[in-house]
């Protein structure tokens, strides 16, 4: 029997009982529709972190205070509390000649009111090199004033939603505006940027590192951006934090230096690995759709008896006739599998559609990978029922036995 | 004898276990036939005759003795051997047709044809010459469930035949027909039989077994009368 005709066969007996294709054709489809969704969810998560991370700008250093154990340190342990971080700290990076630029970052909330609105709003107090490190741009005025940054100054920058809020979008330059208790000039308003790092860079204000620490009356940091003078320094810059910072400290080692390289790599596995899970969790459902079959090829034998004796008695060998249920199987579970596929990624296309910035895509390992799970699921299942049919005796298939 | 039978049996046995009971369906059944011969085989219920068939067409084993066909042992081929003679050799009609419901008439002669891997286009013209042959070319499209009984087992007859094979084995073929269509196929049989084919046929109707040129009856699992 040529291969052609053994396809042909198959695919008569498969037609000659729609009910139970069917249902193996919707089992298998569920199952691969719900691999390429899921995996294109965790594909999803993935990009989009990264693309988070990226509008961050590059050759960055981000300095925590305390010591992390995510970098292999020990953990602070009993006499060690860590110290925090001071703006007499930031200031002392700069003599670190692979550090481009400091940006040494406060943040609070506060009430802001201009004439008769008040809102609570996101206070981040830095200096201009927080704008160059963050890649924020202005969309008119000017940025903060570049002086001692131990100096307090009253100005300050909105952020896009917060000058809409308050101004209705009319001109907010040398408006004053009111920051808990103190006055603030705007002396700039920045563009419009999305989230980053899941914070709303449109919805803050932006005022002096030392105004900050004022109104917050916090002596310590939240955190310090470097920005070392390229890709090549930024190991030097890292050693250079490190040991200044140690030198400032006591010789202690309490602070936490992050790379946004590795940051970003570390997230990239996790999610990585939180797409295969998902795939891996859909898979059970194939396992479930390769049981049916199996179920599905044994009824279909056992009905079918008659015709494999007949298949015998006319000379079909018993390779032959293992042949025969295998195709049929594989032919079941690949074209439950294709038209999974088809509606797996028609389901990334309508995700698309009502996510806007959120793109869902699958990873094209899942699309290889549950096209050849399908057939070897059939081939797996199939192989048993394939096998009972071959060795029935002939004699008692043809009688119905 | 003058010439080497085409069926050669010797001692053959055939024993099922039935409970503690050893059932002898065929019991040291020894048989010479000649290519050509048209043979019935008649006998009670439960006689063998059917295990004979069956072994003869290697459909069944046999626990001991000797089966030639053709001057060559078959008791000792491998499966796939086996299947070999029954595809090129061996042509099975059954009482109950065993045609597949969901083929046409066409396809279901055409099916020794596909198992024999011969291509499709070779395929038409024999399945439409054997159709013609026995009056089935108006029913080809027809699935066996809108044939009568009597065209049924005309059709298994084309398939049977088809490959022209020299032994045709009928076990009951007229079991589930009425009188007409009984003579009818026996009518064919008989013309197959006319051009070389060796006929065996299993019967209950003493009138269709008493036409054969060589008339056996098996009691028992044995041959207790053989008349030509
Ligand atoms: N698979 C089997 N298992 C057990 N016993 C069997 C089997 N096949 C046949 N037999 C027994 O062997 C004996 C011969 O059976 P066989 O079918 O050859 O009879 P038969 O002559 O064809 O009868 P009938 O005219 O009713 O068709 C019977 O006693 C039967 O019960
Ligand atoms: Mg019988």
């Amino acid at each position: 029997m040529t291969p052609p005709d053994t396809l042909q066969f198959s695919y008569r007996a498969l037609r000659a009982y729609p009910g139970r294709t069917a249902l193996i054709l919707l089992a298998m489809c569920i199952g691969v529709a719900a691999i390429i969704l899921l995996t294109s969810l965790g594909e999803g998560a993935r990009l989009y972190v990264i693309s988070q991370f990226q509008g961050l700008g590059s050759n960055l250093l981000i300095v925590l205070p305390g010591r992390s154990e995510t970098t292999g340190g020990a953990p602070p342990l009993l006499g060690t509390t860590p110290r925090d971080l001071t703006l007499d700290d930031a200031i002392a990076l700069y003599r670190s000649p692979a550090i481009k630029e400091v940006a040494p970052i406060i943040v609070g909330a506060a009430p802001v009111a201009y004439g008769s609105l008040e809102r609570e709003v996101t206070i981040m107090g830095s200096t201009p090199a927080l704008l160059s490190a963050r890649q924020l741009t202005l969309a008119s005025g000017q940025s903060l004033p570049d002086t001692n940054p131990r100096v307090a100054a009253a100005v300050c920058l909105l952020g896009e939603t917060v000058w809409k809020e308050l101004f209705a979008s009319r001109n907010a330059l040398g408006e004053w505006v009111r920051i808990g208790q103190t006055r603030y000039r705007v002396i700039g308003v920045l563009a419009g940027k999305g989230q980053s790092l899941g914070m709303d860079m449109s919805d803050m204000v932006i005022i002096p590192v030392a105004s900050a620490r004022n109104l917050f009356n916090a002596p310590s940091l939240f955190r310090i951006i470097v920005t070392a003078q390229g890709q090549e320094q930024l190991a030097q810059a890292r050693r250079d934090v490190e040991t200044i910072i140690r030198q400032r400290h006591d010789g202690e080692d309490d602070i936490t230096v992050i790379a946004q390289d590795s940051l970003i790599g570390t997230f990239d596995n996790i999610l990585s690995a939180l797409t295969w899970a998902l795939g891996g969790i859909a898979a059970i459902s194939l396992v479930v759709a390769g049981i049916l079959i199996m179920n599905v090829m044994l009824v279909a034998v056992s009905q079918r008896k008659a015709e494999i004796g007949l298949l015998k008695a006319l000379g079909a060998p018993t390779t032959q006739v293992l042949r025969l249920f295998l195709t049929e199987a594989t032919l079941l579970a690949s074209a439950g599998g294709f038209i999974g596929l088809l509606l797996g990624l028609g389901g990334v296309f309508a995700l698309n559609q009502l996510l806007t910035d959120f793109s869902v895509q699958p990873p094209w390992w899942a699309v290889i990978a549950s096209v050849v799970v399908t057939f070897l699921t059939g081939l797996l299942f199939g192989s048993i029922p394939a096998r009972q049919a071959a060795r029935l005796d002939p004699v008692a298939a043809l009688s119905g036995r | 004898m003058s010439s080497d039978p085409f069926i050669r049996l010797r001692e053959v046995c055939r024993n099922f276990q039935v409970g503690d009971e050893t059932v002898h369906a065929l019991d040291h059944v020894t048989l010479d036939i000649q290519a050509g011969n048209y043979i019935s085989v008649m006998g009670p219920s439960g006689s063998g005759k059917s295990t004979l068939l069956n072994m003869l067409g290697l459909l069944d084993q046999t626990d001991a003795g000797s089966y030639q066909l053709a001057g060559r042992e078959l008791t000792t081929l491998a499966e796939e051997a086996r299947a070999q003679v029954r595809r090129e050799k061996i042509g099975f009609i059954f009482q109950s047709f065993h045609l597949i419901p969901r083929l046409t008439a066409a396809e279901n002669v055409e099916l020794p044809l596909v198992l024999a891997g011969m291509p499709a286009s070779e395929r038409r013209a024999k399945v439409q010459q054997v159709l013609q042959g026995l009056g089935l070319q108006e029913r080809a499209d027809h699935r066996p469930a809108q044939l009568s009984g009597g065209q049924q087992q005309r059709v298994a007859i084309a398939r049977a035949t088809i490959l022209q094979a020299p032994l045709l084995l009928a076990d009951e073929p007229t079991g589930n027909l009425d009188s007409h269509s009984s003579a009818d196929v026996i009518r064919i049989l008989e013309e197959l039989n006319a051009q070389g084919i060796t006929l065996i046929v299993v019967t209950h109707d003493t009138n269709i077994g008493g036409r054969a040129r060589r008339r056996i009856r098996m009691v028992d699992g044995k041959v207790v009368k053989d008349e030509t």
